[in-house]
Parts: structure tokens; C-alpha cells; sequence
């Protein structure tokens, strides 16, 4: 095979990656979307507050350290001990759960019949509260994310793909993070997909998304499905958060990710879970590949803007995304 | 009708009506200054069909909204089953085994027939998220055994053939049909239908008709029900309130009630001279 087919199509094997991650934070913007019709902007902050609290849980940091320390003049830092990941990870999944419950209650809850511009707004604010949070409670310094998975090149790949070129071809290289996250999503959206076809709950969870007065009729509590929705994105966002924390640490800049989680929405439509999955690896891979045979022409740079203007074509074209609900009103 | 008393009663074609199950004591409903309903006390007998009408803004509606819990009565109180009722969420009066229909039709659009006639069965559904999780034969069970359920009021209102249609496709009618199947799908102790026939041409006024009193007959269904249609009204119903700007003119039999000079004043006008 001729090099520059080969070094493409390692491009695109890694904007299939890369889409992965982006697919991750998508998926939590979906839930919630379609559960309550609300764009949760806090949806890239709640990955970060989720990835700050799983290494402050891990590395024994007293949350507020530096706050407690300014006000009483103490020099506390650390607790001292070292939890195990899969503690660290079960602990922080219950901090998302209160988080789910703390914005039910203070947020939601006295927003209920509002316009959905009005919603979006509060989600703003709960970004920019979460933001400034996570910053008071865990420090806001870059911080490594290590909860065991597996890093570096995965040498199978290569060793297994080097034959596809000639002399000097070395095979793909695919790191093997990557992969993990290509498996963990891939298992997130299965169970996700059961979960809301076949359980009581799902059900329900759907029945919200569609109509609340019906909802309400058929006995279903809209607290309770907020509450779990939340939750459930949170945990999402927890997922999306130590991927992309074990990636390139953790730091403010997580938060952004979520910009780029928009057009992957707008692509893949803002109601469906696959659509989060492919519309994450379209963006992805064109961001990648587009940058690999038209960046050099135009003066490189294009994956800052490329997923934009695709989703702004796409808004022209076909604004419910590739597997978005059609609107159809009956007249 | 013999007797009427709080045991039951026997109706003119010899059907059996049961006990007080739901009794309204002096409801008073106001938003703002702007009074609802005024002062209506009435009682639903179990098994009974059981009709409120007025003409428009009359407040059936809204006593419909009390009875189920979207609306909560500024005054008076509900009893259901011998017991008063604290003030409760519409999803609560639900799992109490109270189902009903709107009048604009409140169904889940992008869900198939199927889907929103189990969603009827929630209250039903026992086991929760963990066990789901964790047990996944038990759950498959009990899924069929719903699914089983819904099948047959699937078969009862013959609409087998809309059972994979996204319920937003439908014709107006047929929404309405399954919108009478999700709420059946709780088996309810009593099922509350806002104007159940609103918007249909004839054929489909008969053809609810007979749904209506086949629920009752065949699941001994106790039935609250609003509707314009004044002819319909007196041949389903077993008892008749008559509500006039939030006050109540009128109750008894249809016959008692088409007699009733105040209903007769309330629906053709009264001069005033």
C-alpha cells in the first residue's frame, strides 16, 4: 500500500478515537436533553468537577483546604491516605448523585413550566457556580489522573499491522487509552440503550422526555426522573472526565470540551444516543482528516473551526441531525 | 332506581351499583380572585358511569383536575375509599389507582401504541432499578407478564393494527383510543375521561360509546366522565351533576335531570323579562 494511504487512514483510526472522547461528553448533554428538553450547558463542567473530585478523593485531599487554611491559619493539605480507584470512583459517583439531587432541588424545582431559554440560562450559572466550586474545594493546579488504565502505544496493534506496508512501515500507532475509551463507550451506550427500552424506569425516563402532564397521569414522579437523569449524567460526565483527565490531566481547560460536544450534537441530533456515538466519530475523523489533506493548502489550523462549520451545514440541510426525532406538527 | 344510599343503589336496567368510593365534600377551587368552583359537593358510587356536564367554563374540567390531583382545592376536601385525602402530587393520585384521559389528548407523540399503553402499567411495575439490574430473568418476567396485559387492551379496543405506530401519526380518533388503553392499562379503581369524545364525527362517538360501557360492564370499571354531547351523556350514564359557572344545578338520574328546569334554563338560555 502506498504510504499516504496508509499514514490516512492512521489518521482517521485516531479521529475515531479522539471522536470517542467527544461522543462522551455528547452523550451526557443528550440524556439530559431529552429527558427534560433542557441544554445542559454544565454538562463539560460536571466532567471536570467529576474528574477533581475522584483525584481529590483518591489523593486524601482535604476538599476547601486552602479556604480552611486562610480563614483559621492552618497548614492542612492532605489526610494522608491513598483510596484505591474503584473506591475513589464509587465515592465520586455518590458526590454526582448529591450534585444531581442539590440541582433538583435549588435549581429544577422552581423552574418547573419554564421556557427552555430560561433553563439554558440556569445551566449557564450552574456552570460557572460549578466551575468556581470545584476550584475553592479541590485547588485549581493541573492535576494527574491515574486510576490504572492502561497508557502508551499499544505494541499489538502495531506488531499486527505492520505487514499492511512496506519496508520502513512500522504499523498503526494507537494508543491504548484510546482504545480503552473506544470499549468503555461503546458499553455505556449499550447499557444505556437497555436501560432505556426495556427498564420501569427508562420507560418513564422516556415518558417525561415526551410529554410531563401525561407523565404525571400515568404516575410517574418528575422529581424522582430528574433526579435520576442527572445522576445518570453525571455519571456520564464522571466516565467522560477520567478518560479525558488520564489523557492530558486534569485542568480547567475540560470544561471547553464541551464547546466542541455542540457540534457533534448538531450532527448526530440532540435526542438520540447513537447519534452522540456516530455524530462524535464523524467529527472526529473529518477533523482529522480534513486537517490531513486540506490544512497544508490553507495554512494548517482547521480543527479549530472544521466541526463547526460541518454542524453549521448541517443546520441548513437537515437541522434535526442525522438521527434526530423529525419535528412533525399536526396542523 | 330504587333507594339511593351510601351502600348502593340498584339502576333502572337492573345493574348492581356498589358503595361511596370517591366523595367530593364542598369543593371550592379559586385562582386569584376568580372562583372555579364554588361550593360542589357530589359522591362517585363504585361501578357506576358517573357524568359531569355544563355548558363551556361551567368547571367540569377543573373538578376533573381536583379529582386527579393537577389541581388542589382552595377549600372542601376528597374522599376516596371511606378516607380523606391529604393534599397529593398527580403522580401520587395515580398509584392511589386513579387513570384518566385529557381533553386535548396528552399522549408520549414519538413513543409506538404499544410503548404508551405500558407506560400505563408503571404504577403496576414492581421491581425497581437494582433488582433490574441485577436480576435480569425476574424482570424479564415480569415485563411479559405486562406486556400481556397490555396486549389484551390491545385486543379489547381493536387496535392490534397501530401497535408499532408512533402514536403522533395517528388519526385523532384512534389517539384517542389509546390514550382510554394507557389509562385501562392501570387497572383502575376509578378511570376519569375529559370529554372522551370531543372532536368526533359519529361513527367514532358510537364506537366510544361502546368502549365506555364495556370497560364498565366487563372490569367493572367506576367511570367519571365530562362531555358536551348531551344525547351521548344520557345514554351512557348512570348518574348525572349538572355544573353551571362553578356551581352545581343539577344531580340524578339522566331523566331526572332532563326534567331539572335549572339545566333545561343553564343549556337553551332563560329570558330575562
Amino acid at each position: 500500500m502506498p504510504d499516504q494511504l496508509l499514514f490516512a487512514m492512521e489518521v482517521m483510526l485516531n479521529g475515531l478515537m479522539a471522536g470517542v472522547l467527544y461522543a462522551l461528553v455528547a452523550l451526557g448533554f443528550v440524556l439530559i436533553f431529552k429527558a427534560s428538553g433542557i441544554f445542559n450547558y454544565a454538562q463539560g463542567v460536571m466532567a471536570l468537577f467529576a474528574a477533581l473530585t475522584l483525584v481529590g478523593l483518591q489523593e486524601g485531599q482535604v476538599p476547601f483546604a486552602h479556604l480552611i487554611n486562610a480563614i483559621f491559619g492552618t497548614d492542612i493539605h492532605h489526610f494522608g491516605w491513598h483510596l484505591p480507584a474503584l473506591v475513589a470512583i464509587i465515592l465520586t459517583i455518590g458526590v454526582m448523585v448529591v450534585l444531581a439531587i442539590i440541582v433538583e432541588k435549588f435549581v429544577l424545582k422552581h423552574l418547573v413550566n419554564q421556557e427552555p431559554i430560561i433553563l439554558f440560562m440556569a445551566t449557564i450559572g450552574l456552570a460557572y457556580f460549578l466551575e468556581g466550586f470545584g476550584d475553592v474545594m479541590w485547588g485549581s493546579e493541573i492535576k494527574m489522573l491515574d486510576v490504572g488504565l492502561p497508557q502508551g502505544a499499544s505494541f499489538w496493534v502495531e506488531e499486527n499491522t505492520a505487514w499492511l506496508g512496506g519496508e520502513g512501515f512500522y504499523g498503526f500507532f494507537i494508543d491504548k487509552l484510546d482504545m480503552v475509551a473506544a470499549v468503555v463507550a461503546a458499553l455505556l451506550v449499550i447499557s444505556l440503550t437497555i436501560f432505556s427500552q426495556y427498564s420501569k424506569q427508562g420507560r418513564a425516563l422516556r415518558a417525561v422526555a415526551d410529554d410531563h402532564q401525561a407523565a404525571l397521569s400515568v404516575g410517574i414522579s418528575l422529581r424522582f426522573i430528574w433526579v435520576l437523569v442527572w445522576s445518570i449524567a453525571g455519571f456520564v460526565a464522571l466516565v467522560a472526565g477520567i478518560m479525558w483527565g488520564a489523557k492530558s490531566g486534569v485542568q480547567f481547560s475540560l470544561s471547553l470540551i464541551a464547546l466542541k460536544a455542540l457540534p457533534v450534537l448538531m450532527l448526530g441530533g440532540f435526542t438520540s444516543i447513537p447519534g452522540a456515538i456516530v455524530g462524535g466519530l464523524i467529527i472526529g475523523v473529518g477533523e482529522k482528516l480534513f486537517e490531513f489533506t486540506i490544512g497544508p493548502m490553507v495554512g494548517g489550523a482547521t480543527e479549530n473551526w472544521f466541526a463547526y462549520v460541518l454542524a453549521l451545514l448541517f443546520l441548513v440541510f437537515r437541522p434535526q441531525g442525522l438521527f434526530g426525532e423529525k419535528i412533525i406538527e399536526r396542523v | 332506581m330504587n333507594k339511593m344510599t351510601s351502600e348502593g343503589y340498584t339502576t333502572a336496567d337492573g345493574r348492581k351499583i356498589g358503595g361511596t368510593l370517591m366523595e367530593m365534600k364542598n369543593i371550592t377551587l379559586r385562582f386569584g380572585g376568580v372562583v372555579a368552583i364554588k361550593d360542589i359537593s357530589f359522591d362517585i358510587h363504585e361501578g357506576e358511569i358517573r357524568a359531569i356536564i355544563g355548558p363551556n367554563g361551567a368547571g367540569k374540567s377543573s373538578m376533573l383536575n381536583v379529582i386527579s390531583g393537577f389541581y388542589v382545592p382552595s377549600e372542601g376536601e376528597v374522599r376516596f375509599r371511606g378516607q380523606k385525602r391529604p393534599q397529593m402530587r398527580p403522580y401520587q393520585v395515580a398509584q392511589q389507582g386513579i387513570a384518566r384521559t385529557f381533553q386535548n389528548i396528552a399522549l408520549f407523540k414519538g413513543m409506538s401504541t404499544l410503548d404508551n399503553i405500558m407506560t400505563g402499567r408503571i404504577t403496576k411495575m414492581k421491581s425497581n432499578m437494582a433488582q433490574q439490574a441485577l436480576w435480569w430473568g425476574a424482570a424479564q418476567r415480569e415485563e411479559d407478564e405486562h406486556r400481556e396485559a397490555v396486549e389484551k387492551i390491545i385486543d379489547f379496543l381493536e387496535i392490534q393494527a397501530i401497535r408499532k405506530t408512533p402514536v403522533g401519526r395517528l388519526p385523532y380518533g384512534l389517539q384517542k383510543r389509546v390514550e382510554l388503553g394507557r389509562a385501562l392499562a392501570a387497572e383502575p379503581k376509578l378511570l376519569l375521561l375529559d370529554e372522551p369524545m370531543a372532536g368526533m364525527n359519529v361513527e367514532e362517538k358510537e364506537d366510544m360509546s361502546r368502549f365506555i360501557l364495556d370497560v364498565n360492564d366487563e372490569f367493572g370499571t367506576t367511570i367519571a366522565l365530562i362531555e358536551h354531547d348531551m344525547g351521548v351523556v344520557m345514554d351512557l350514564s348512570d348518574r348525572v351533576v349538572v355544573m353551571d359557572y362553578g356551581k352545581k344545578i343539577g344531580d340524578g338520574t339522566p331523566d331526572e335531570v332532563r326534567g331539572n328546569q335549572e339545566v333545561i334554563d343553564a343549556y337553551l338560555g332563560v329570558s330575562h323579562d
